[in-house]
């Protein structure tokens, strides 16, 4: 199939550029070797929008992530996705950190931070009174938020092909080659499913960036995989953080960090390991689990660890170039890249897709606007965020919003089956969990499971077998064949 | 929507008993909501036998238990109304509920008081925070019994149980009847933490090793789970480092532990006992909030639906005498006397100093024919005799053990129903039979397709009967 312009790579930078094509009249593929969007560093992240003074002045990384930043709450509103401006601090446990936090100031009012401010101890107690007694000093960023970020890229992309886009998963581009002079597209791009061909090529591949770009060039950069892991606590009365709360950032990064999410949880962590295997090896260890508890008590001392719901890491995409490589590939007109998209990648992918379509622009490709006909935002139904007026109202109306399903989150059959018939249908558990928030509570997907089970297999209709239901990825099957069935 | 005198939330063995003995305590107005499409709670998937000789006075299966106590409701209690596939979403102090459904949609309903029976949940792999990769394959042991029993979704072949609760045992014993291989049950402490008779009757039986004072550190496989990394602990349960082996595996099992299910009584304020996870209760059962009660796996984990049975009793009788204003504790009782619940009495799996004694002609078992669990001898002379029994009951067991032992086997069956699709009905063996025809029994149920309708008590296969109907 011929395409105009195909990305290579569905987490938030695929599809924030993808998003951002919208308003074009060209036909866009987005390919991802996994049988989701949002299946890379996308989905396993601190899920900070982080207000951008870490960042060195001058760098793309401090331009887009200020930027970024400011986009978020438009972005969330028009695409129904979780999102919470709550602000951050950054604590000081010690004079030389006090003076990094003024070193952090300078450098956050020269990238343009709005209202930061530094705070005295009691005023962190006042606008955050779980903070530990030892805090000396914070810097406050009001603009700083937390964010679903899978919800993002899920939205982005329904949104995408809702519109008019293709996504299609399964796909891993294997290789990347010049079409001849006078074919009907420059570039064909090979995957285990088949070769696409396209005259412009975007690669937003996170960990596998410099793996891609050498399918064109020799890379001038190199993916340095480094993996957090986290707890992800229960809501809990005792402690509730009402911002991010973060530590002064260290060589290893920005430290450990305790902050709310979205849907109400309290995280903690991430670590900070460079990985010498595989990449996207996202297991957990006992080591490193154990330095997560012990530097978080450091800024939040009664956190009651009884309540830990899951435990998870991500891999970063860190690389050993001080900023964000996005850029048209030299060389190699036509192929452009974002790679080595680290943290804050989240924060500043909305402003990345439209960097992005302003360097497709520069670079010559034909984006002729469309003339309207097409919408940029989503609606889904979040029952648990609802008044009760709200809910009795569509439930009288929709009476499949009448029955919980998920009953840790409280959510219903009809935001399930809304999943299951979304523009991208969710292949596994994990992907119905990603659209509708099931299994994200204290019983991790034991009460909803089976429910979910059945009602993917009623989709599936006659020829339903238990055997296709995957948990996540493609060969995370959940069921295997009984005895009876295997011999008759 | 109808206000009510009482209203019980779940319907379960607790609910079911607490609605009956409200009504027949001289409340009339009484509503219990389950949220489940039929009553009966956990107990449905539970298809195994060892309930009901204590409120019964006879042996059966889950499912027969909570169709003889929706029996005793209808019977006892006519006028009870009961609401089904009913979500409660909230209750207050001022005993308010907000619940809903497809037909009522979200509603709102006004009692006296309120009765709490909403069960427990299961630990699941966060609450014990095991580090390693995350792949399918994973599960509580109670997830994997409702597929098994209620889906008929084989869950895994190569399989580990992870704590020696009732229930991992009870699906240790369950996976390999439907052909699994069950490899180890790996426990934490130093002694089991299921009863003695399911040691005997789901392991031993079965050749399973269990192994003490050991637990997981580590899981492994990126898509399907592939193995798990053991390590022994010692007596503080910390980690013995360099102690580490390695199982290879396709599924495991959690069985690590049940919490009373309270974010609805939390939500109302319900005082909560760090202790036992279900709130605190006077006497009567009620809790810190005047005119809430509480009983059953919400109040504190049960190891028995019989004595859930008893406890609700209790609670509904008190429920009606607070509604008539005759109650005889208050919720002030519950904050400042609170009622102590027993703790679990775990038996180490020590031998008696007796059975070290090593002698050939006696042997050693556990009684399997009630919870009591009775460590017994049999001198094997002629005639053989037996010692360490509570009952006459264990003195047969023994013996038939060292001759011809016996058991009774309990699955499912798949039914061909009216419109053409398989469903499932779980079933018994009429009796006990000899425990060397266990599986030959098994296997030819589970190649059977039998045709709906059933009804609780058919004999489906000669010398197999239903335990649940369609
Ligand atoms: C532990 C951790 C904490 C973080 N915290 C924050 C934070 O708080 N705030 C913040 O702003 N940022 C944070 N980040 C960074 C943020 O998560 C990333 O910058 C962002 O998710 C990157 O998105 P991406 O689309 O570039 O990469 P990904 O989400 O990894 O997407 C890349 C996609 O490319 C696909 N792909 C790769 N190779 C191929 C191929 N050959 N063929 C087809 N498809 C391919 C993959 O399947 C994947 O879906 C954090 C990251 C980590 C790991
Ligand atoms: C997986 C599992 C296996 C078990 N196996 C055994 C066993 O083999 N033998 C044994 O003796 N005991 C077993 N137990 C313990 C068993 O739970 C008790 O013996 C008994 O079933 C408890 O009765 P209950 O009525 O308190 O709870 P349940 O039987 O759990 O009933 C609670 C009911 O409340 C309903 N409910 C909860 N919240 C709401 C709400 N918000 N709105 C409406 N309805 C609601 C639920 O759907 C459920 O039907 C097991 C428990 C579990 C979790
Ligand atoms: S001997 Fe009697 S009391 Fe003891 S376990 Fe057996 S049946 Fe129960």
């Amino acid at each position: 199939m011929k395409y105009d312009i195909i990305i290579i790579g569905a987490g938030v930078i695929g599809t924030s550029i993808a998003y951002n094509l919208i308003p074009y009249d060209v036909s866009v593929l987005l390919l991802d070797k996994n049988n989701d969007v949002a299946m890379g560093s996308t989905r396993a992240n601190s899920a900070i929008v982080h207000a951008g003074f870490d960042p060195k002045p001058g760098t793309l990384m401090a331009k887009l992530n200020v930027e970024g930043c400011a986009l978020y709450e438009e972005l969330c509103k028009n695409l129904s996705v979780p999102y919470k401006r709550c602000g951050s601090v950054v604590l000081a446990f010690s004079d030389e950190e006090k003076a990094l936090l003024d070193e952090l100031l300078d450098r956050g009012n020269k990238n343009g931070v709005p209202d930061l401010k530094i705070l005295d101890q009691n005023e962190i107690r006042e606008l955050e009174p779980c903070v530990s007694e030892e805090a000396l000093a914070a810097l406050y960023a009001p603009s700083a938020g937390i964010v679903s970020p899978w919800e993002l890229c899920l939205a982005q992309a329904e949104v995408f092909v809702r519109n008019g886009g293709t996504f299609i998963g399964e796909s891993e581009v294997t290789g990347i080659s010049k079409n001849e002079e006078g074919a009907d597209a420059k570039f064909t791009v090979t995957t285990n499913n088949g070769a696409f061909s396209a005259d412009t090529v975007i690669m937003a591949c996170g960990l596998r960036s410099d793996k891609v770009h050498e399918f064109v060039a020799e890379a001038d950069f190199k993916i340095v995989p480094t993996r957090g892991e986290y707890f992800l606590l229960d809501k809990c009365e005792a402690v509730k953080a009402n911002t991010v709360i973060f530590q002064c950032p260290n060589k290893d990064g920005k430290g450990i960090l305790v902050s709310p999410t979205v849907h109400g949880n309290l995280i903690c962590g991430p670590t900070a390991e460079v990985l010498e295997g595989d990449p996207e090896d996202t297991a957990t260890t006992a080591n490193m689990l154990a330095v997560v508890k012990e530097k978080a008590m450091k800024s939040v001392k009664n956190i009651s660890w009884r309540d830990n719901i899951r435990n998870f890491s991500g891999v970063r995409a860190n690389t050993n170039i001080d900023d964000f490589i996005i850029r048209e590939i030299p060389d190699n007109k036509g192929i452009f890249e974002a790679a080595g998209i680290k943290s804050p990648g989240l924060a500043s992918s909305p402003a990345i897709g439209r960097y992005m379509v302003g360097l497709l622009k520069e670079g010559g490709v034909s984006l002729p606007e469309k003339n309207g006909g097409y919408d940029m935002t989503r609606k889904t139904v979040h029952f648990r965020y609802m008044s009760n007026e709200e809910r009795a109202e569509l439930v009288a109306k929709d009476p499949a919003y009448g029955r919980i399903v998920c009953r840790c989150e409280g959510v219903t059959e009809g935001e399930i089956r809304d999943a299951i018939n979304s523009p991208i249908p969710p292949k596994s558990l994990d992907a119905v969990k990603r659209r509708a928030g099931t299994g994200m509570g204290r019983c991790q997907g034991g009460f909803c499971g089976p429910r979910i089970v059945q009602m993917l297999l009623a989709k599936q209709g006659e020829n339903a077998t238990p055997l296709s239901i995957l948990q996540d990825a493609n060969g995370s099957n959940l069921f295997t064949s009984r005895d009876e069935e295997v011999e008759s | 929507m109808k206000n009510y005198d009482i209203v019980v939330i779940g319907g379960g063995p607790a609910g079911l008993a607490a609605a009956a003995s409200a009504f027949e305590n001289g409340c009339s107005s009484v509503l219990l909501i389950e949220r489940d499409t039929k009553l009966g709670g956990i107990l449905n998937q539970c298809i195994h036998n060892g309930f009901g000789l204590a409120h019964f006075g006879e042996e059966l299966t889950g499912p027969e238990y909570a169709h003889r106590a929706m029996e005793e409701l209808k019977e006892k209690a006519p006028g009870v109304d009961v609401l089904l596939d009913t979500f409660v979403m909230e209750i207050t102090p001022e005993k308010k509920i907000y619940a809903m459904n497809k037909k009522d949609g979200y509603f709102e309903i006004s009692a006296k008081a309120i009765i709490l029976a909403m069960g427990c949940r299961e630990k699941a792999r966060g609450a014990l925070a095991i580090p390693g990769t995350r792949p399918a394959g994973v599960m509580t042991a109670g997830l994997a019994q409702h597929y098994v029993n209620m889906d008929g979704f084989m869950v895994g072949r190569k399989v580990v149980i992870l704590g020696s609760g009732d229930i991992g045992l009870i699906m240790a014993r369950r996976m390999m009847l439907e052909g699994a291989k069950v490899l180890a049950c790996i426990e934490i402490a130093p002694q089991p933490g299921g009863l003695a008779r399911n040691i005997t009757q789901c392991l031993e039986d079965y050749g399973i090793p269990l192994y003490l004072s050991q637990t997981i550190t580590s899981i492994h496989g990126k898509e399907r789970l592939t193995g798990i990394t053991v390590s022994k602990v010692d007596s503080k349960y910390q980690v013995i480092p360099g102690t580490e082996w390695d199982i290879e595996c396709d599924t495991l099992l959690l069985s690590c532990g049940l919490i009373p299910e309270n974010e609805l009584s939390r939500k109302a304020g319900v005082p909560i006992d760090p202790k036992t996870g279900g709130p605190f209760a006077s006497e009567a059962l009620e809790t810190g909030i005047s005119g809430i009660f509480a009983c059953g796996n919400v109040l504190h984990v049960h190891d028995l639906a019989d004595n859930v049975t008893k406890e609700a009793i209790k609670a509904g009788k008190a429920a009606a005498l607070y509604v008539s204003g005759e109650a005889e504790t208050t919720s002030k009782d519950a904050i400042e006397n609170p009622k102590v619940f027993p703790g679990k009495v775990v038996k180490p799996l020590n031998e008696s100093d007796d059975e070290k004694a090593e002698d050939e002609n006696v042997r050693h078992m556990t009684c399997i024919i009630c919870p009591r669990g009775c460590r017994l001898s049999v001198k094997l002379s002629e005639p053989p005799v037996v010692t360490g029994n509570g009952c006459p009951r264990g003195e047969e067991y023994a013996i038939a053990e060292v001759t011809h032992p016996m058991r009774t086997l309990t699955t499912t069956i798949r039914v061909r129903n009216e419109d053409g699709t398989l469903g499932r009905v779980s079933v018994k063996s009429n009796g006990e039979i000899p425990k060397e025809e266990i599986f030959n029994l098994a296997s030819k149920v589970h190649h059977t397709i039998i045709n709906a309708p059933v009804a609780v008590g058919d004999e489906v296969l000669p010398g197999v009967v239903a335990t649940s109907g369609t």
